[in-house]
């Protein structure tokens, strides 16, 4: 029997471009470039080589975002992906880590699943506790935040290295995994890859195809409020010494005068 | 006065530092209510007594040992049934951020992960963040439900505040999802005997000037004379010179020491995302171009091999 693995990603704003919020305090998506989140680049890898030791397994990629968001499908559709599914709505703007697990939750149950796999967190709103909230709302077993992670006879185990130990999991599919950056490097889409996946399917579906009402979600359905947004000011120039011998000792000077010796 | 339950982050009934200033930042809101979980859960009663707990709850069972996460929230829930606080606040921890958000989803509640500081506001508490690789300081609220809110290390101080602490045995069913995720083996990691990279109050890092595996002698020499913990920059870290657990960034810890020291890093936005709101930081670095400048409050333009060997005999020197 196919194993369905249901990837899901994230379209986010550059890291490296200026990221700053719009006036309604959230975050500004126009005056940036997006991408794929780079973490998820880890969830697309572990799917593909968990298909590739599976006998029959299918990878479908899913976002939730705005037009532009397509994108990051392309992307994980040309890593070799199989089939990708958009769910885009107006009303979806503003929407919180909560919100956007319940339009998760109801995409993946429509597509059907034995395994679920997202990167540790996104690279903008970087909270990491999608994948746990997700797997609470589909009722299945969490494993996540794993540097390794293996498929096999419908059981999923991997390895999560905490503060204080590392932990080997265990849990019988289906389940959500989430992986991290240490999980092993992504690999880059290949000619034949960029090419295949523009012949891909990309299914489009917004909140009423998932019986979702608007006040769910969005800044309506958001549970939290941003009160304020502010730049971080400007650290004052510090001082730069260029050492001619005696930079060591400069700067031993530097942290006396600041009690830290 | 309001109560406000506090997750007590502790290993066999050692507190943890960030749970003892998440104390501190409750007292502002309402009287701490400590929920303890697993073995040792009881020993933690005294130290969270002395820093404000006017009653401990506390549980241990196999589940919170021999599974993931999910009997940590039935508990969670079960403690939030029985006090019906004004707020649930957590230390931020890759564990207990999972614990606060499957918590928060059951009970109706909103979430606001990884806060720097707290405040009572009229329409409830007010938390502080970093965001976007800390370029941004943002203000939230909840408005839903009970307010959820992890709490990053360091980010108040830890006060003496003593009270009651009255320990009580908290029941707690376990639901079906509770056994869910099996955790088959656990191996503690070896201790350096250097303070925990997230709750250091100096930490030295370095990076891919560092230039090898060896070469990180001198970088934990530097620790060892100031008592810092040891962190690396990703591009160490995946060079394989220094252990993951120890990576400064992003997708590493986040840290906000008192002094932050960077060495032969040169400030790529992974790694500022998980150092910036250090208080006083200092780099060390052979460009003078590198962004990690724009940053520091003092820095060396210079060979790490040379100024860093001279820093660390120089303080201990001056400690004698």
């Amino acid at each position: 029997m196919s194993l369905r693995i249901v990837v899901c990603v994230k379209y986010v704003p550059d890291a490296t471009g200026d990221r700053s919020f719009a006036d309604d305090l959230t975050v500004d998506r126009d005056d940036v470039d997006g991408l794929l989140s780079e973490l998820d680049e880890y969830a697309v890898e572990q799917a593909l080589q968990i298909a590739d030791e599976a006998d029959d397994a299918e990878i479908t990629v899913l976002t939730v975002g705005p037009e532009d968001a397509k994108d990051a499908l392309r992307k994980a559709l040309s890593m070799g992906a199989d089939k990708a599914i958009h769910v885009e709505d107006d009303d979806l703007h503003g929407t919180d880590v909560i919100g956007t697990s319940l339009v998760l939750a109801k995409a993946i149950e429509r597509a059907g699943y034995d395994l679920v796999i997202t990167g540790m967190a996104s690279t903008d709103g970087a909270m990491g506790v999608l994948p746990a909230v997700l797997a609470e709302r589909l009722g299945v077993p969490q494993v996540t935040l794993l540097s390794e992670v293996k498929v096999e006879d419908g059981t999923v185990t991997g390895r999560r290295d905490g503060d204080t130990a590392s932990e080997r999991l265990e849990a019988s599919l289906p389940a959500v995994v989430s992986v991290t950056d240490q999980s092993g490097e992504a690999r880059y889409p290949s000619f034949k890859g960029i090419m295949a996946a523009k012949k891909k399917p990309v299914e489009a579906l917004d909140l009423s195809d998932l019986g979702i009402e608007a006040d769910e979600v969005g800044l309506a359905g958001a549970r939290t409020v941003v009160v304020s947004a502010a730049e971080r000011p400007a650290r004052t120039a510090g001082t730069i010494v260029k050492d001619e011998g005696e930079g060591g000792k400069q700067l031993a000077e530097f942290l006396a005068g600041q009690k830290f010796i | 006065m309001a109560e406000v339950l506090v997750y007590v982050d502790h290993v066999d009934g050692a507190v943890r530092k960030p749970t003892l200033e998440l104390l501190t930042l409750a007292r502002r809101l309402g009287e701490p209510v400590a929920l303890a979980l697993g073995p040792g859960a009881e020993a933690t009663a005294a130290v969270l007594a002395e820093h404000g707990a006017v009653k401990v709850l506390t549980a241990d069972a196999p589940e919170f040992a021999d599974y993931l996460v999910v009997p940590k929230v039935d508990a969670l829930q079960a403690a939030h049934a029985a006090v019906s606080p004004a707020a649930v606040l957590l230390p931020s921890s890759a564990e207990t951020k999972e614990i606060a958000a499957r918590f928060a989803l059951r009970t109706g509640s909103g979430l606001i992960t990884d806060a720097t500081d707290l405040e009572a506001g009229d329409d409830g508490p007010v938390a502080t963040q970093a965001v976007f690789a800390a370029a941004y300081t943002t203000t939230s609220r909840v408005s839903q439900g009970t307010p959820v809110i992890t709490v990053k290390p360091n980010s108040a101080p830890v006060e003496a505040a003593p009270a009651a602490g009255a320990v009580e045995a908290l029941t707690v069913t376990f639901g079906e999802l509770a056994t869910g995720t099996k955790v088959v083996s656990r191996t503690p990691r070896e201790s350096t005997g250097r303070p925990e990279l997230t709750e250091a109050a100096i930490v030295v890092s370095g990076g891919r000037g560092v230039n090898g595996a060896e070469n990180f002698g001198i970088i934990e020499a530097l620790a060892d004379s100031l008592g810092a913990a040891v962190g690396a920059s990703r591009a160490a870290v995946d060079a394989g010179w220094y252990p993951h657990a120890s990576q400064v960034g992003q997708t590493g810890k986040s840290v906000a020491p008192q002094l932050y020291i960077a060495s032969g890093i040169s400030g790529a936005i992974q790694h500022r995302a998980g150092m910036q709101t250090s208080k006083t930081i200092v780099a060390v670095n052979k460009d003078a171009e590198a962004p990690i400048f724009d940053l520091v409050d003092y820095g060396v333009v210079g060979d790490l091999f040379d100024v860093v060997p001279q820093l660390t005999e120089e303080i201990k020197n001056r400690k004698g």
